[in-house]
């Protein structure tokens, strides 16, 4: 029921760089995200700090990534 | 987590409260290293370390605690090297290891090369080791549980806290023979800060509201080079690839404040000689409010290769491409060297009971929500991971010890948990009350403003009156969620008060000090003054009283280093 305010905690991190690239996220991003997009949202914000942040600074067409689109490529533009 | 390690593995029963998933701590962040006199690329000692950091200190370091730090972290280094942290390798084998500002050889002689690191990753690194380490000996994680106030009782002994499930909104007490706090540091009271967002000082200000002290508030560590509007870190590695500061008018402005070391001097020198130049109206920008780190002339390929992370969050927070173009900067806040105010066995000591330093009974503080001190009036690069870690085993040992001699829980208040329940009553039925988010931002502004890297009599008088109103506000504030289950609204006005006790005790205690020292530079006492000042502020939340107790000068086996000029 209260799955965005979960997402808004989890978007707390301990890098502040992820910190305001995630909450701009969810004031820009969230709200438009289907049921599958919620998924990948929470299984990105799973990842430790610095792997998320590399996945998101890094914009390589690596294979393991295919399966987070589109919501990784939202991340990396903002 | 060291010193809950310490605990599981003495088959204690350990419960760790975390806000966020424990490797998510802001520890992530550090990317430098950790220092320890290991010898292994130039010649050191931990005798020599001990130097740097009384010296770093501006000598309000406690120098039994720095005595102890430094000859403790070889074995602290290693002990993490055998748990499995990854540490990075010289073709001998050995632990690499970089030089940092402030490290010295032979008392003050040429650079010495001291902190151990895992590529850009030793935050992380370390997070994930000593995780792994207490799970495997069963240590009791509760994530997403925020501790909210300290349970005392009527000697004033600690047993234990009331905390909140973030999930489920239910409060809960929890009873400890003895409770550790390592809750962190609260630069998110300045609104330029390099720490992330749960840095809300949450233990300083638990501590505090049940009548302990906080010392050395004054004190607070300004990075000079975060990025302008982000505050994310640019590490001093960009300056010694060649990287340099410049001002409005294209000038190398650090070649006036520091001939000798220029853009490398420490950084509380840089940091005011940046602040100056923007007072004199010598900044960049619209609002003449920033400077710019230039790196364009190292080139693409050094660039690339060698600072690719730098690039990263300037292109990312800055909008500029540091290939082609400076990166807007500003000193930042970054580190609290104040604290709860702990002896170097991690046991909290105040002057509740007939001595300045009585151990309060139950209660530990490590890391940057304690102090110690061994950092003084200004901490040095990576000696604060060598911090948490020497003094989370220490407290780890002492609380075992401790525990032996108590071996049945106190009785528990009926009145527990009521100062939090309490506090949770009013945020509910507050009707027409105050915006978190505003309160919180007039409270960085007024801490930016009236509390920032330099501090003038007037500026500081008038935030006293400011930052007395802001907490009058945050005393009113309102929520319009009001339900349970995951209610971060809740979350964040709680954090508020929070930020409110951490800002109230670092502007009167700056205030007071009336003297030049370290991190806490006033306009109208340029010097520092050993006569007078060479004490540790305490300041009591409930009356925002101030009081002093002297430094401790007399290291444990060695020495005493008398207070000199500190020049680099
Ligand atoms: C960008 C950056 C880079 C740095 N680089 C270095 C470096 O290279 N070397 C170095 O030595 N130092 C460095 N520092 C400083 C160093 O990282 C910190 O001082 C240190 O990591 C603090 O560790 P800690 O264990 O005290 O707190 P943290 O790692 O901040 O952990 C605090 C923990 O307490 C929890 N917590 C807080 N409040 C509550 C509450 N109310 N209830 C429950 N849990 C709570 C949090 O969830 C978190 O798990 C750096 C700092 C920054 C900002």
């Amino acid at each position: 029921m209260k799955e965005r305010e979960r997402a808004r905690w989890r978007c707390r991190r301990g890098l502040l760089e992820l910190d305001i690239v995630l909450q701009r996220f969810m004031d820009k991003h969230y709200a438009t995200l289907d049921e599958a997009g919620i998924r990948q949202f929470e299984t990105l914000l799973d990842f430790p700090d610095t792997d998320l942040w590399h996945m998101i600074v890094q914009k390589d067409e690596d294979e393991g990534k295919a399966g987070l689109q589109p919501v990784l490529h939202l991340l990396q533009s903002i | 987590m060291r010193a809950a390690l310490q605990l599981s593995e003495a088959g204690l029963k350990v419960a760790v409260l975390s806000k966020v998933f424990p490797t998510r701590s802001h520890t992530v962040a550090a990317q430098g290293g950790i220092a320890a006199a290991l010898g292994n690329v130039t010649e050191d000692n931990w005798h020599w370390h001990m130097y740097d950091t009384v010296k770093g200190s501006d000598y309000l370091g406690d120098q039994d605690a720095i005595e102890f730090m430094c000859r403790q972290a070889g074995e602290v280094v290693y002990e993490l090297e055998h748990y499995g942290m990854p540490f990075d390798r010289l073709e001998n084998g050995k632990i690499y290891q970089r030089p940092f500002g402030g490290q010295s050889q032979n008392f003050g002689g040429a650079q010495a090369t001291r902190s151990c690191a895992v590529a850009d990753r030793t935050g992380h690194a370390m997070l994930h080791t000593l995780y792994q380490r207490n799970v495997r000996a069963n240590t009791q994680f509760f994530v997403e549980w925020m501790a909210l106030d300290l349970i005392r009782d009527e000697h004033g002994d600690v047993l234990g806290v009331s905390a909140l499930d973030i999930e489920t909104g239910e409060v809960m007490i929890l009873q400890a023979r003895a409770t550790l706090f390592a809750t962190g540091g609260g630069a998110r009271i300045f609104s330029a800060s390099t720490n992330a967002f749960i840095n809300t000082g949450d233990g300083l200000a638990m501590a505090a509201r049940a009548g302990v002290p906080l010392q050395d508030m004054e004190f607070w560590q300004f990075h000079p080079t975060g990025v302008y509007g982000a505050g994310i870190l640019i590490s001093e590695a960009v300056r010694g690839e060649g990287g340099y500061l410049l001002n409005k008018d294209g000038e190398r402005f650090m070649e006036r404040y520091a001939p000798h070391a220029k853009d490398l001097a420490s950084r509380d020198v840089v940091s005011r000689a940046m602040t100056t130049e923007i007072k004199e109206g010598h900044g960049c920008g619209r609002d003449a409010d920033h400077l710019l780190l230039k790196l364009d002339h190292l080139g693409a390929d050094v660039i690339k290769a060698r600072l690719p992370g730098i690039r990263e969050i300037a292109i990312k927070f800055a909008h500029a491409d540091p290939v082609r173009e400076p990166i807007p900067v500003v000193p930042t806040a970054h580190y609290m060297m104040g604290g709860i105010p702990t002896n170097f066995h991690g046991q909290v000591v105040a002057p509740y009971k007939t001595g300045p330093e009585e151990v309060v009974q139950g209660f530990y503080a490590v890391g940057e929500c304690a102090c110690v001190s061994v950092h003084g009036a200004n901490r040095l690069g990576t000696n604060s991971l060598l911090d948490i870690l020497v003094f989370g085993r220490a407290a780890g040992n002492q609380i075992i010890e401790d525990l032996k001699r108590n071996s049945h829980h106190k009785h528990l208040p009926g009145d527990a948990a009521d100062k939090a329940l309490g506090r949770l009553a009013r945020l509910d039925s507050q009707k027409d009350g105050e915006n978190v988010s505003q309160v919180g931002d007039m409270l960085r502004k007024t801490m930016q403003t009236h509390c920032g890297v330099f501090r003038f009599a007037d500026l500081l008088k008038q935030g006293v009156d400011k930052i007395s109103e802001v907490a009058q506000r945050a005393r009113n504030t309102e929520i319009r969620d009001k339900s349970r289950v995951f209610n971060t609204a809740r979350v964040e006005a709680l954090e508020l008060d929070n930020l409110v006790e951490v800002a109230v005790a670092t502007m009167v205690s700056a205030q007071a000090r009336t003297e030049s020292r370290g991190a806490h530079a006033r306009d109208d006492f340029p010097h520092r003054d050993d006569d007078k000042w060479l004490k540790h502020t305490l300041y009591f939340s409930e009356d925002r009283r101030l009081d002093y107790k002297p430094v401790r000068l007399k290291p444990l086996t060695v020495e005493s280093f008398p207070p000199k000029a500190r020049t680099y």
